[in-house]
């Protein structure tokens, strides 16, 4: 505050204050003095000016209640001027600032709740994921960073992966989580309609339905499986279950992150795919991600077995 | 009992509003024209705060036709329930080239100060064509007519004009390929560029 281009200013905001005030000062001053108005069974003197042929104003003076309201006012702007900044370059002797007041709130929440924080980033992740105070807190934190691409029940959308199932792009083990939140993801899929073009594609797009049971043309699949073992198995394994590294997902499972109709393969075929998650870690520091990592680890059903 | 002293006033009309005048203008005279002077309010707060390219300057004035401030504001305050939630709070320095600023003081939906690169463009392109396909609990609007080309025509008058009113600098050369930059650009690529661009200058700042 107050890093004025010159001192110049500081003067100046000064002393146009300083005048307010005093004007404001002197106005009352000179308006003290006119008593009290009419007195009981005392005629009240009018102002002379005479409208709509009969209308006329009472010349009374300003109530006293209301004039000693404006001293208070005046008084207040004094204090206020003295204890905070606003003046010029006078910081105020209570040395208040918006910036220390934050400083003030956030050291009081750091010192209340880093200890807890601690607590569990020291912990190991699944004894955290088993903790139900750490559950609350991971799914207080999921709601703020997460709900808005993986929703509110984590179960995701279209293109925004399913948190909830035992199903991962890059791993669902703990550390693996705590990996992808820290540092986010960039997952990839080429394009390769040109590469394939459109009767190459739509046979792989059969035969990676065939992969899943899904209902395809087996001719086109029995060809399309030639093409797929010659343009996808470097990602997505010659097994078609994926690859985690990379973050390829498996084709022969029943989760689908676009869709698992012909018209949508063959547009991810075509166009590829670029998807991304964004890192956690500079915002949100490791101790949070640590119990989001957990929440969200403890979120899948273990028993399952998809 | 005497004649008031706001006699005088209340009867000549030209001393009435030239005495007003004096008296709403202190208020502006000391709380605005000082800021025009401070170096904190004038200067970018950092080098990360650039004037907008092409793209997202167009995108900016979406924004704005849309009306997307009547429900997002884009200033974070300096309390601690806001800055866990959407980051460092804004520096008036960070505004130094919006013409005009966004701060809005409506928050139907959550602020945007720093939605930059908090989302995929992909999330952003989603959100914009149905909110409900990415946040089924939202109240926002669809804007799937967002899908068309961006008006490009007056991109070049638009940077030159900003040259005049503020620190923006856009060279002859910058003004001169505005248009090849917005070529095949829908609003919506625009709006994303603009908001995947905004706050970064403080963002993941402690």
């Amino acid at each position: 505050m107050a890093d004025f281009v010159s001192g110049f200013w500081n003067a100046y905001v000064m002393v146009l204050v300083a005048l307010s005030i005093a004007f404001c000062v002197f106005i009352l001053m000179s308006n003290m003095g006119e008593g009290k108005g009419a007195k009981k069974g005392e005629k009240v003197e009018l102002h002379g000016h005479v409208w709509d042929e009969t209308l006329a104003e009472y010349n009374n003076p300003l109530p006293q209640w209301w004039k000693y309201l404006y001293w208070i006012t005046v008084f207040f702007a004094i204090v206020y001027m003295a204890a905070y900044p606003g003046f010029g370059n006078v910081q105020g002797f209570l040395g208040w600032s918006s910036k220390g007041q934050y400083e003030g709130e956030m050291a009081k929440a750091e010192a209340t709740y880093a200890p807890i924080f601690k607590k569990y980033a020291e912990m190991d992740l699944a004894a955290v994921a088993a903790d139900p105070e750490a559950k609350a807190m991971g799914r207080r934190l999921f709601l703020t960073y997460c709900a808005q691409c993986h929703g509110a029940d984590a179960r995701g959308a279209k293109g925004f992966p399913n948190l909830a199932d035992n199903d991962w792009l890059y791993g669902g083990e703990p550390d693996m989580i705590k990996t992808t939140i820290l540092g986010g993801r960039q997952g990839v899929m080429p394009p390769l309609g040109a590469a394939l073009g459109s009767d190459g594609t739509e046979d792989v797009a059969n035969y990676v339905r065939s992969l899943s049971n899904l209902a395809h043309d087996s001719l086109r699949a029995q060809r399309g499986q030639e093409l797929f073992e010659q343009n996808c198995v470097a990602c997505h394994g010659a097994d078609a279950k994926g690859m985690h590294a990379v973050g390829a997902p498996n084709l022969t499972d029943e989760t689908w992150l676009y869709g698992s109709s012909k018209a949508t393969i063959i547009e991810t075929i075509t166009k590829g795919r670029s998807n991304r998650m964004p890192a956690f870690e500079a915002f949100l520091g490791n101790d949070k991600v640590h119990l989001l990592a957990a929440y969200v680890y403890g979120l899948s059903d273990k028993a399952g077995d998809k | 009992m005497a004649q008031s002293k706001h006699d005088f006033i209340e009867r000549s009309v030209g001393w009435m509003i030239v005495l007003t005048l004096l008296v709403v203008s202190v208020g502006g005279l000391v709380e605005i024209v000082p800021l025009f002077f401070q170096k904190s309010t004038t200067t970018p707060a950092n080098e990360m705060v650039k004037p907008y390219d092409p793209l997202s300057l167009v995108g900016r004035d979406v924004y704005i036709r849309e009306g997307c401030y009547n429900c997002h504001s884009q200033m974070i305050r300096p309390f601690r329930a806001e800055t866990e939630r959407y980051g460092h709070y804004s520096v008036a320095g960070e505004f130094v080239y919006d013409h005009p600023f966004q701060w809005g003081s409506k928050r139907t939906g959550p602020d945007l100060a720093r939605v930059g690169g908090r989302y995929s463009d992909e999330w952003h392109r989603v959100h914009l064509m149905n909110p409900r396909d990415v946040v089924p609990e939202s109240n926002m609007p669809a804007f799937p007519w967002l899908e068309r080309p961006v008006n490009a025509s007056d991109i070049e008058d638009k940077m030159r004009s900003l040259n005049m009113v503020g620190l923006h600098k856009y060279s002859d050369e910058e003004i001169a390929g505005a248009k090849a930059a917005l070529q095949d650009k829908t609003e919506m690529d625009a709006v994303i560029a603009y908001l995947q661009g905004m706050g970064l200058a403080l963002q993941n700042v402690q």
